[in-house]
């Protein structure tokens, strides 16, 4: 059932190419049904996998052989990691189409390309053969490009640009990693349960697992390697840096626990204390900068870098609570970060034609988009990690775990939070409540928001109330993902 | 125990009400009004039935409602009322149809303005029936938000500084009380009050790290402090108060205050007796100063609405009196355990009754501005009781009321708690009076200049009270007469929780 | 079995294209005489086409395995004689819209005598008929190369390619004879057996370096590419598409075979820790330098084929890697990656030059919203681009993917890692330039006055079919190195 959500993305988009150019309805429609099927896929799915999840359960979806010179085989399965991001998945692309309703100018070669990359993290996220991982991995950077060098706005070409390269750099440090872990294991095959029993010589994971690590991680806005991230979500068309925000970043973060942590424990014992410094200073720094940014949708990017950073320290902390912080902390910022990008893009950009928040703020948006000022409101106390919002457990998790292991790196992170708040609510303030009294007759004329709109920030905004209020829906199957025997390395001499 | 989860009801009820109303269109800013008045009136007659179903005899937690929320992080959605929550669930019920009712007339936005005061009570009453330190504090910030948005939308000339310092002091106080309970999970691992205090009873807690604990308690303290407010930490209220619409300052001081006085009772007490004990001299200061500074700088004010702002600081004052004095005194010896009994039903009686007085307080200032074309100054006017004579009686019950005049309800709980406090900490009492005097001294300035005098003549035409005004006032006022005369009503549901409180240090 | 006979059948595919080559010369002048160029180019092209695909049959149907005269024929070489007779089948579909040239009759014969000298230099395993077979090749080439006269480029193109390929020759040849000279023999198997055990002189090094020299300029590596980027522009696009595929493959081919059979014993080791000296810390340095100046130069080109080019260099540099790793091993992926390399880079120059056909250049502004004009066309360009650049599920991504498992498991294991290391690097970096050629095609809004790609029919076919290989051998590579693994197992060198 679960392969279904890869091959219906793929053949939505194949679909739309062949559809006569200018129909945009019908593209529009065909895309929302892709991205529904998928959705619905995914939950039908994540239903299945969850009644038979045990310590570990890894349920096989296709295992098919492909290239047996290589050992290579097309094999998608899931475990509870893995069905937590494949729902998040779904239900940002159904959230994407909807805010792309209004995406007029080649709507077909946008709707395609959109389906390719979700295809392609599908394609990821359900991947155990680490070469079936790889190849979706890199098929993703191409529609990327494409959706931000064609559609985007300030600057595209060099951000789309610098996106594709950083992101093709990264893979190209994973492959050599993936390369050397092959030789050396001497296993015959690229299935993931295979390379991660090794043994890798531990002179050999020492350079291994940071190339590797820092390889995905660059795609998961490690600090000093995230450069490429506010500038590509500016650049990029609104549902474009949602998902990017939402769902790519994940794809680099997933790839770290899934490929690097799990094939090199030993050189990520070693390297344990550098990467969660990094993953600190990637908080505190992205909050600082969101605080004193001019640009709308600047802010929002550098908030992203800032909440990548709790995942990656939710990683690094070694704990089985830090871990599932950080994979809850990854649904629930998919979910909030494709909100804020929403508001931002489509509900703010779209009608104002400026992010700049001097300009924004004497227009008094509360009064003129009440629905966006709301939406924003409760988007921006989910970012915050209000409780009641799927963001407070997450962040609370990971805090605990960092506690156990590096007490002094959780205060920081912690500090990061409180910075969090400040420029969630100046950014608030400012985008949307004038100074002083405005006349009513002032205040610019919008037109409202739209029925699609509202549908995709109810998605958004219902699913982050429901895990923030229910919690141990994902909870459920995240725990027993982390009780697989593959991943009692990690915890040995973990938290101290 | 009961098969309706009522207290989850009274907590969601206002949050839907309020949600609901937020997402009506725009052009239905009737219907919000309208729903939103229904949702309080059903949450009174909700709380009403608590009252009716509550057994006064029993000491302990009753409605408790638990389910398992994060077990890996030991939260757990844990409610439940005892007789100090019950009167605060009422108390907040009461004053949010009252504030509702005062800003029926509002022209901007009606709809979210309503809304957004239904999200406060949902918050006030969430946080009075919390029995887990995370539900308290998602529902104390809940009430935060909206009272900022009440503020600087709504508010004064210079209400945009004003809702700023409010939210930066109540959110700085927020946070170090996260600090310190994120402390306290990380050393005890839990969140639950009820778990706590045993823990602390047995020396537990922080066995041997005297610091720590005393660092944690200065989170708390300063928390709750900020919130009561404490002299130092209450320069945020005069501007907030008097800044803030009508309708939100009847809810700010009429429940919200008390979630900071709540908080000690519920949280610093049972948690960390041994450290207000040994800081009981500094603390008596606080509440000294706390009672006797703000009626001097009320005294000193022109402004009627900054007035009543202070004095109900001052107000509060005594009950931080009454808190920290009974806080000492660890032995049991008959006495003292009935001089602190005394003290702790005082403050709840000062706490619920302090809430009736000020909102009507509050209403009747802003009824002079609203009739006075925005004046609101002490010397503004004159004489108004010849041109309206019942809405001056009325101002003048509640501002005797606010006295403490015997009869009214003002005084048993101030009566009470100097009982308590006198042989417990007789010198701060003594302090203490003199706020009484100064109280005296400017309710009666208020009634002599505004009431009586010659009546000028652009107020000659002054109308007095309509019906609908009177509808608004009459529960109230006879609230005050009620309670004042039968004070067993609410004595009789505090002293056991109160008992049962003292037991915990 | 009558040697002669023997030797006949062996080389019966080339015989039949150089028969093909004496028909087309004598159809045209026979047919030829006040018809248009369009029809004579199409008679040519038929014949072409019929001839090659006769020869495959041959080679394909008719099992041969023969080490008679100078030749050795396994079905390894037949296998390989079937890939280049495809690619100058594709070659001169391209070439029936060109309307460089008028003397179509010498053109396709031309090209069929190149095509001869590929499968002759694949078939033979003495060095002296190797280099027989490349001078066949490379002056078919020389001249193809001068055939658009009315453009001075193809004429300075075609010069530069003979000076150069003049010079290296004479390299050639040189060390040829200097091997002869020590080994006494010309033979690759008889050269190795006169090798063992003797200690090496500098002679016989002199002598080596001059003959991979010499092999290096057929390949354009760095530093012996200047030639290739003003050959592959200044060419016409066809002839140009021609050199980048098929030379490559066959060159490839011979290189690793006499490498391989002769000189096994000199073969040293580029391992970073422990170095020996012999032909593969040579090629090992030849492929670093390819890889880099291949792609840092490409970066900067404006032109379309000259950026072909130099990605040429740097593709040449990737696949040297395959014999600097222990080649026995990595022959088939070599084999895998010139392959698939060979049918992209021939649909990359195809869609040039049906750009030419419609009036345009091969600047990239020339490309600018071709996605628009030409959706079909655009995306066949988009497959071939992200081959190059190594995006899966092309078949570029899985052959160097291969490539570079198959060079870091050369025995010890990771001793090339910093080559392969260089090499992703490089690979990395690369994405850049193929990525502003697509943006040109699909970003950038078209001008109005530009003409719209009119393309021939044969031309969009063959552009189409290619792409569909390259996607094909992305998706199930398996097909393709299936059959070479099993051809090279039982037939090893």
């Amino acid at each position: 059932m679960l392969a279904w959500t890869i091959y219906i993305s793929f053949l939505g988009a194949a679909a739309l190419m062949f559809l006569p150019g200018g129909n945009a309805r019908l593209a529009r429609i065909i895309a929302l049904l892709a991205a529904l099927g998928g959705l619905a896929c995914a939950a039908a799915g994540v239903a299945q996998c969850a009644r038979h999840a045990g310590p570990g359960a890894l349920t096989d979806v296709v295992n098919w052989p492909w290239i047996a010179e290589l050992g290579v085989r097309f094999h998608l399965a899931a475990d509870g990691i893995s069905l937590v991001l494949v729902l998040l998945t779904g239900i940002a692309a159904v959230a994407g189409v909807l805010f792309s309703w209004n995406v007029e100018e080649r709507c077909r070669e946008f709707f395609a390309l959109y389906l390719a990359l979700i295809g392609g993290v599908y394609g990821v996220f359900l991947s155990f053969d680490l070469f079936l991982l790889f190849v979706f991995y890199e098929l993703a950077i191409i529609p990327k490009y494409f959706l931000i060098a064609i559609w985007g706005s300030t600057d595209r070409e060099y951000g789309a640009m610098k996106l594709a390269l950083y992101s093709f750099v990264g893979s190209a440090m994973v492959l050599v990693g993936l390369i050397a872990a092959y030789v050396v294991s001497g296993a015959k095959s690229f299935e993931w349960v295979d390379l991660a029993r090794g043994p890798y010589p531990a002179a050999f994971q020492y350079w291994a697992f940071p190339v590797v690590f820092v390889g995905f991680a660059i795609l998961a806005g490690l600090w000093p390697f995230h450069t490429w991230a506010p500038t590509g979500h500016v650049a990029a068309p609104t549902a474009a840096s949602m998902l990017l925000a939402g769902v790519v970043m994940k794809l680099g973060a997933y790839g770290a626990l899934r490929v690097a942590m799990t094939l090199f424990p030993i050189g990520l014992h070693a390297w344990q204390d550098t990467m969660a410094a990094l993953a600190v200073v990637g908080i505190v720094y992205g909050a600082l900068v969101a605080l004193v940014q001019q640009d709308f949708k600047f802010v929002i990017g550098y908030s992203s870098v800032s909440h990548m950073g709790f995942v990656l320290l939710g990683l690094m902390t070694l704990t089985q609570i830090g871990f599932s912080g950080a994979v809850l902390q990854m649904f629930s910022h998919g979910i909030i970060a494709g909100l804020l990008f929403a508001v931002v893009g489509r509900m703010v950009y779209d009608r104002t034609h400026t992010r700049d928040l001097a300009q924004l703020q004497p227009m008094n948006l509360h009064q003129v988009l009440p629905f966006a000022a709301t939406t924003f409101i409760i988007a921006g106390a989910a970012s915050a990690g209000f409780p009641g919002f799927s963001g407070f457990v997450a962040e609370l998790q990971v805090l605990v775990g960092a506690w156990k292991s590096f007490p002094w790196l959780a205060v920081l992170a912690a500090a990061g939070v409180l910075v969090g708040i400040a420029y969630t609510w100046r950014v608030l303030l400012k985008a949307f409540f004038a100074e002083g009294a405005v006349d009513r007759r002032d205040l610019p004329r919008l037109e409202p928001i739209s029925a699609p709109e509202r549908a995709g920030a109810l998605l958004l905004l219902g699913t982050t109330v429901i895990i923030g209020l229910w919690p141990g829906l994902l909870l459920g199957l995240i725990a027993p993902a982390l009780d697989s025997p593959l991943l009692q390395p990690l915890w040995k001499g973990g938290a101290r | 125990m009961n098969s309706i989860p009522i207290l989850t009801i009274l907590t969601f009820l206002p949050l839907a009400g309020g949600a609901v109303a937020a997402l009506l269109g725009p052009q239905r800013q009737r219907a919000g009004r309208n729903l939103a008045m229904a949702v309080s009136l059903l949450t009174l007659a909700a709380a009403a039935a608590l009252w009716a179903a509550f057994d006064h005899s029993r000491g302990g937690m009753q409605f408790v409602e638990r389910a398992r929320w994060v077990p890996s992080l030991g939260i757990e959605y844990h409610l439940g009322v005892d007789g100090l929550g019950l009167l605060m669930v009422l108390l907040s019920a009461l004053v949010v149809p009252f504030a509702l009712l005062a800003s029926w007339d509002i022209r901007e936005n009606p709809k979210l303005y309503f809304s957004l005061a239904l999200f406060v009570e949902a918050g006030l009453m969430g946080t009075f029936t919390a029995q887990n330190f995370i539900h308290w504090f998602v529902f104390w910030e809940l009430s935060l938000i909206p009272a900022f948005f009440l503020i600087k939308i709504w508010g004064g000339p210079r209400r945009t500084a004003a809702a700023y310092q409010f939210f930066v002091y109540t959110m700085a106080g927020s946070v170090a009380m996260l600090a310190a309970f994120l402390a306290i999970y990380a050393a005890a691992g839990a969140f639950e009050f009820g778990q706590l205090s045993d823990l602390a009873r047995r020396g537990g807690l922080f066995a041997g790290r005297a610091m720590l604990a005393g660092a944690v308690f200065a989170g708390i303290f300063l928390g709750l402090a900020v919130k009561v407010p404490l002299v130092p930490f209450h320069t945020w209220l005069p501007a907030a108060y008097t800044e803030a619409p009508t309708g939100t300052a009847m809810l700010l001081t009429g429940a919200m205050s008390k979630m900071g006085v709540y908080g000690f009772l519920r949280i610093l007490l049972p948690i960390f007796p041994a450290q207000m004990q040994a800081l009981e001299t500094p603390l008596l200061w606080l509440a000294a100063a706390t009672i006797v500074f703000p009626a001097a700088a009320a005294l000193a004010q022109k402004d009627l609405k900054r007035m009543v702002a202070y004095s109900s600081i001052n107000h509060l004052g005594y009950c931080m009196l009454g808190i920290f004095a009974a806080a000492q005194l660890a032995g049991p010896g008959a006495e003292g355990v009935n001089n602190k009994a005394a003290a702790l039903n005082g403050v709840i009686l000062q706490m619920f009754n302090h809430g009736l007085t000020a909102s009507a307080l509050f209403y009747f200032v802003g009824l002079i501005e609203q009739r006075g074309g925005g004046l609101r100054g002490l010397n503004d006017f004159g004489g108004l009781r010849r041109a309206a004579p019942v809405f001056c009686g009325l101002m003048g019950v509640a501002l005797m009321a606010s006295l403490g005049l015997p009869g009214l309800n003002g005084f048993p709980g101030e009566f009470l708690i100097f009982k308590g406090v006198l042989p417990l900490a007789g010198w701060a009492a003594a302090i203490s009076t003199l706020g009484l005097l100064l109280t005296a001294v400017f309710l009666l300035t208020i009634l002599q200049r505004v009431f009586s005098g010659p009546l000028p003549e652009r107020w000659s035409r002054w109308p007095d009270l309509t019906a609908g005004e009177r509808w608004a006032l009459a529960p109230v006022i006879a609230l005050i007469f009620a309670l004042g005369v039968f004070p067993q009503w609410l004595a009789g549901v505090s002293n056991p929780a109160v008992l049962q409180l003292m037991k915990l240090f | 079995m009558n040697p002669f006979l023997e030797c006949l059948t062996a080389l019966a595919p080339e015989i039949i294209v150089v028969s093909t080559a004496l028909i087309v010369l004598l159809a045209d002048l026979a047919m030829a005489g006040g018809k248009p160029v369009a029809r004579r180019a199409g008679l040519a092209g038929a014949i072409t086409c019929l001839g090659c695909a006769l020869a495959m049959a041959w080679a394909g149907l008719m099992p041969c395995s023969a080490h008679v005269a100078m030749l050795a024929v396994s079905p390894v070489t037949q296998w390989l004689k079937l890939t280049l007779l495809l690619l100058t089948i594709f070659a001169a579909a391209l070439s029936w819209g060109g309307r460089f040239t008028r003397h179509v009759g010498e053109y396709f014969a031309l090209l069929l005598l190149a095509a001869a000298g590929l499968m002759l230099l694949v078939s033979s395993d003495n060095l002296l008929l190797i280099f027989v077979a490349l001078e066949l090749l490379s002056v078919s080439l020389y001249a193809l190369a001068a055939f658009d006269k009315s453009s001075a480029a193809s004429a300075e193109a075609a010069l530069k390619y003979l000076l150069f390929g003049g010079m290296s020759a004479a390299f050639t040849l040189y060390g040829i004879s200097l091997i002869y000279g020590i080994t006494g023999d010309l033979q690759l198997g008889y050269i190795a057996a006169r090798l063992r055990g003797q200690p090496a002189e500098p002679v016989f090094y002199a002598g080596l370096v001059m003959t991979l020299i010499g092999f290096a300029f057929k390949l354009a590596a760095a530093p012996f590419h200047l030639w290739a980027p003003d050959v592959y522009e200044g060419a016409p696009t066809p002839v140009a598409s021609f050199i980048a595929s098929g030379s490559k493959v066959a060159s490839f081919f011979v290189l690793a075979r006499i490498l391989l059979t002769a000189f096994p014993a000199a073969r040293g080791t580029a391992a970073a820790s422990d170095y020996q000296a012999g032909w593969v810390p040579v090629l090992a340095a030849l492929a670093a330098v390819s890889m880099v100046a291949g792609n840092v130069a490409a970066i900067v080109q404006s032109n379309v084929k000259r950026l072909l080019a130099y990605s040429a260099i740097a593709h040449a540099g990737y696949a040297l890697l395959a014999l600097v790793a222990d080649a026995r091993h990595t022959l088939a992926a070599l084999l895998f990656y010139t392959i698939t390399y060979a049918f992209t880079v021939l649909g990359a120059f195809a869609v040039v030059a049906v750009m030419e056909q419609s009036g345009r250049r091969g600047n990239l502004a020339d490309f600018e919203g071709l996605g628009r004009r030409a959706p079909v066309l655009s995306f066949c360009m988009l497959v071939f681009m992200l081959s190059l650049a190594g995006i899966p599920p092309l078949a570029g991504f899985f052959g160097k993917f291969y490539l570079f498992v198959a060079a870091a498991a050369a025995a010890p294991p990771l001793s090339l890692l910093w080559l392969v290391v260089l090499a992703v690097a490089a690979s990395a970096v690369s994405l850049y330039y193929y990525l502003q050629v697509l943006k040109q095609i699909y970003a950038v809004a078209p001008s109005p006055t530009a003409a719209w790609p009119r393309p021939a029919l044969s031309a969009q076919a063959a552009i189409v079919l290619l792409a569909g290989i390259v996607i094909v051998l992305g998706c199930a590579p398996d097909l393709l190195l299936g059959k070479i693994t099993d051809l090279l197992r039982s037939h090893p060198f």
